[in-house]
């Protein structure tokens, strides 16, 4: 196996035990990179120089022995990649627009300034759509990103690029952001995990804004174990955002082997009717019958209001796009309004229509009531089960172009998503396995601060399928 | 021309700045005034991608403490909105305020407007509809001629700065009713309102350095037998930066619109600004250029909740506010209504009096006899230490108690020998009793305390 292909956990063993040095883990990464990203197109910026100088850093550590140190660095020596709307102190960060072409912020995130604490090796800074709207990669400024796993097909978005190229080995893991399902489509169209954490819990200050409400800070991995370790790393208060409570972290990883015996696993019923692909449909019932085998209770829910999600999501989410975008102006930093395109454009006038003055009423203030109803239905599952399965998406992977000029059959693809960003609880998306050679995934729900739940549902899924083994072959 | 009469309508929005050490949503320095452009400023302030802003506590309970000082309620609950609007100032492009559930409501504000035609006091009070907490804006400086342009092949142009250090410092916003029916009233409720914000010690309200700023709305009402007449006009005056400013601008559109009235005109509903040099106002913003700020929730500051213990902590930090500590004043003192008004105006000067007649009463100096001195002798407090103040007193009350009766005579002579004064005096003129004063001091062959003597008349001439 070559040391580009390892999950976080195999390279910290590796690089504890000096099979490797941190320099030839990231040179391997970089190779690839460099092999495959001029098709995948999953990078805006490759921090080559950078990242060589932190992997020496980190081997000089590793070889004075900073094995005392060792859980404090959980990350020490591995090399991971940001979605480019993560503020990088002196390293370009676009959001996917030409807006913010030459844009280098004075800051990290938070997040950004965990992981580099943790030792990571920042590899680069991946392609999204343009300031993360859209589901399949193809709205971003610098040319849509491919799916490893066929190349006329989208890897999903707005974390594109975070996943294509987590797909394609170039990282062991990278970071994204969920506001309707940016993460979970594309993990589970590029066979990954995705984690859409509880709103809150990971601090969104420093990562560019889509919708604030909505936006959920999370991460793309190889395997259930690597998400719960990363988890361990960026989740938790922040006093510079004051949407993230003052609740204790847990260790995400402890829990992983407890099993899912006697578990009871909701499956709302609102998500298999309309609009489902065959196949899809059929993959859940696979899903269905083995997490039944693992001793899972499976009991059908009814989440009532899931038919109003896509069009509440919708009013509630340019609205807050059109405010936060009102800052990029040209003055201070970046190109001015010019360069905005399409999809930004038209979210921005549907939001700024919803929120004038006649109109507030009757769109953003009913779409709220709606968001309200919608998270009680959650509430109200939760009392029932323990956890939720869903599929993450209505249909596999789609070929490059076929939905570009139809932005409503585009908004649909989220349908199965959008309703954890609106009740602000945590999702999973898993593996499970493949429709005509292209990755499809579910995706476990839970009350909100439930992630250790659903690492532990995640864990004994993704043991019992181990569709993560499996790897795209790209080829040249 | 008819000749229908008028009734002013006046509202005010007073913007106070707090003095808390660091700005509303960020660590910055709040203290900006003189300090070099852009140099207390950070990613949350200046609006960079992916800032989010924290809420500063210390603010939030200022701003209860006002509204408690105005008599208002506080809702358990409040939270702050987006207000939406391009300006270069606003790096965001919206700023963040509060619409619909502000940190304090109604609320009261009672003033003793003055009567010259009656020569008393009316007392009126003005309703407070809302107090809310949000912030400041950067600073653009509009440079003109002459200067060298950094925009690529243009030589010479004409260009604004902006100086972030302003961005984002913390301004509570006071809402009145449009209760005021002049400008005099209105100067009065300003005056009360800066003393109290002095009081509480969260603003300097320095009018000068911008830290007060009003925008009074005014409109006329046909005076008829009509009770509630429908007004479908109001008229803003922005950018007014002195009480004098306010009054002069109120005037102007009363007149000014009472004059488009009476020609049976409608005053159109817009935005004006007060020019000094031209003194007048002129119309900045109609009503169909007016914004539509798009107001909704802030998403990125949780609502704000408050316990009843939290809000009764901070009504006891509240220490006596300036119309009770001038109730106390009189009482305790025995001074009248004038003096006492004086002593407490602020209330550095309320303190200094209060420690010199406990000084004082060891001395056997009475309360009266300390106003007198520290207003009349117009004392710089800040130099004189109130026992200093104490002991010379005692020594300009020895010299003239010591000669008592030769005094009590010089004064019956001077009041004899000009009967005209005394009469001047009695039908109201204190210019009489001030030259009285200054013939018996001539006479006297001692130096003798000018306020003692002129207390002494009064009574005498009562």
């Amino acid at each position: 196996m070559k040391l580009n292909e390892l999950t976080i956990t195999e390279a910290r063993e590796g690089l504890k035990n000096k099979k490797f040095s941190s320099s030839e883990l990231t040179r391997a990464c970089l190779e690839q990179i460099e092999k495959h990203d001029a098709k995948i197109n999953a990078f805006i910026t490759v921090c080559k120089k950078q990242a060589i100088e932190q992997a020496k850093e980190a081997d000089k550590l590793l070889s004075n022995g900073a094995m005392e140190q060792w859980s404090n660095l959980p990350l020490l020596g591995i090399p991971i990649a940001l979605k480019d709307l993560y503020s990088t102190k002196d390293i370009k960060t676009t959001a996917g627009s030409k807006v913010l072409k030459d844009y280098s912020p004075v800051y990290d995130a938070t997040v950004v300034k965990k992981l580099k604490d943790a030792g990571a090796v920042i590899i680069g800074k991946t392609n999204l759509d343009a300031w993360a709207h859209g589901s399949s990669g193809e709205n971003s400024d610098f040319g849509p990103t491919k799916n490893p796993w066929n190349q006329e097909y989208v890897p999903g978005g707005s974390s594109s690029g975070s996943a294509a190229a987590l797909a394609a080995d170039m990282y062991l893991a990278a970071t994204g952001t969920d506001t309707g399902g940016s993460i979970r489509l594309p993990a589970s169209f590029c066979n990954l995990v995705g984690l859409k954490p509880t709103y809150g819990r990971v601090s969104r200050y420093g990562i560019i804004a889509m919708a604030s409400s909505l936006d959920s800070i999370g991460h793309l991995a190889k395997t259930v174990e690597d998400s719960a370790l990363l988890l361990n790393i960026t989740a938790g208060n922040d006093v510079f955002d004051a949407t993230t409570p003052k609740k204790p972290v847990p260790d995400y990883q402890k829990g992983l082997q407890k099993g899912i015996k006697e578990l009871k696993i909701g499956i709302p019923k609102e998500y298999l009717q309309t609009g489902l692909d065959e196949k899809v449909k059929e993959n859940f019932e696979d899903t269905k019958r083995i997490l039944s085998r693992l001793g899972a209770n499976l009991i059908e829910v009814s989440l009532p209001h899931t038919e109003y999600a896509i069009a509440c999501y919708y009013i509630i989410q340019p609205a807050e796009v059109s405010s936060n975008l009102e800052r990029y102006d040209g003055i201070r930093f970046g190109n001015d309004r010019s360069f905005f395109t399409d999809e930004a454009k038209r979210r921005i006038m549907l939001g700024t229509f919803t929120l004038s003055a006649g109109y507030y009423e009757a769109y953003y203030k009913k779409a709220m009531q709606v968001r309200t109803l919608i998270k009680k239905d959650f509430e109200d599952a939760f009392v029932k089960v323990d956890a939720l399965i869903a599929p993450v998406s209505p249909t596999p992977s789609w070929k490059l172009g076929e939905k570009v000029d139809d932005p409503l059959k585009m908004y649909l693809s989220d349908v199965f998503t959008v309703t954890a960003n609106l009740a602000g609880i945590p999702a999973l998306a898993v593996p499970s396995g493949f429709i005509n050679g292209l990755p499809v995934g579910i995706q476990i729900l839970g009350p909100q601060f439930s992630e250790e739940l659903l690492f532990q549902v995640g864990f004994a899924y993704e043991q019992a399928t181990e569709w993560y083994k499996r790897k795209a072959i790209l080829n040249l | 021309m008819n000749k229908t009469k008028y009734q002013p309508v006046i509202g005010l929005e007073v913007h106070v700045e707090l003095k808390t050490k660091s700005k509303m949503f960020c660590g910055c320095s709040a203290q900006y005034f003189g300090k070099e452009p852009n140099t207390h400023v950070c990613p949350v302030c200046l609006g960079l991608p992916g800032a989010l802003p924290v809420p500063n506590n210390k603010a939030m309970e200022w701003c209860v403490m006002i509204g408690l000082a105005l008599n208002c309620k506080i809702p358990l609950v409040s939270k702050f909105d987006r207000k939406n609007y391009f300006y270069p100032d606003l790096p965001k492009g919206y700023q963040i305020s509060q619409y619909d559930e502000p940190i304090a409501r109604n609320g009261s504000l009672k003033l003793k407007i003055k009567n010259e035609k009656l020569k008393n006091n009316l007392e009126k009070t003005i309703r407070i509809r809302r107090v809310h907490l949000e912030e400041d804006t950067a600073k653009l400086i509009h440079q003109f001629g002459n200067q060298k342009s950094k925009i690529k092949n243009q030589k010479y142009e004409e260009f604004s700065l902006i100086d972030f250090n302003r961005s984002g410092v913390p301004l509570v916003e006071i809402v009145s009713e449009p209760d005021f029916e002049s400008a005099l009233e209105v100067v009065e409720y300003l005056k009360k309102l800066q003393q109290i914000v002095r009081y509480l010690d969260v603003s300097n309200a320095d009018m000068e350095k911008g830290e007060m700023r009003l925008e009074p709305n005014i409109s006329l009402r046909e005076i008829s037998n009509v009770k509630f007449q429908i007004i479908n006009y109001k008229v803003e005056v922005k950018n007014i930066n002195s009480f004098r400013f306010v009054e002069k601008a109120i005037d102007y559109e009363l007149k000014r619109q009472e004059e488009l009235l009476k020609r049976e005109e409608t005053p159109v509903q817009e935005t004006r600004g007060w020019d000094e040099n031209k003194q007048k106002t002129i119309s900045q913003r109609s009503k169909e250029e007016a914004h539509d700020y798009r107001y909704f929730p802030e998403p990125d500051i949780p609502p704000v909740h408050w316990t009843g213990n939290q809000i009764s902590n901070i009504k006891n930090q509240i220490e006596e506010l300036p119309s009770e500590k001038l109730e106390r004043f009189k009482k305790e003192y025995g001074l009248n209504d004038y003096d006492a008004e004086i002593l407490t105006r602020d209330k550095t000067t309320a303190d200094y009096f209060e420690e010199a007649v406990k000084i004082g009463a060891g001395h056997m100096i009475a309360p009266k006899q300390i106003a007198n001195v520290v207003i009349n002798k117009k004392i710089d407090i800040s130099s004189t230490l109130p026992a200093h103040l104490i002991t010379q007193i005692a020594s300009s009350k020895q010299t003239a108690t010591l000669s008592d009766e030769a005094l009590e005579k010089i004064i019956t002579q001077i009041v004899d020998e000009n009967p005209k004064a005394v009469e001047d005096y009695k039908k109201g003129k204190s210019n009489a009793l001030m030259f009285l004063v200054g013939q018996v001091i001539r006479k006297y062959p001692k130096k003798i305390d000018a306020g003692g003597l002129r207390e002494r008349m009064e009574k005498m001439l009562q």
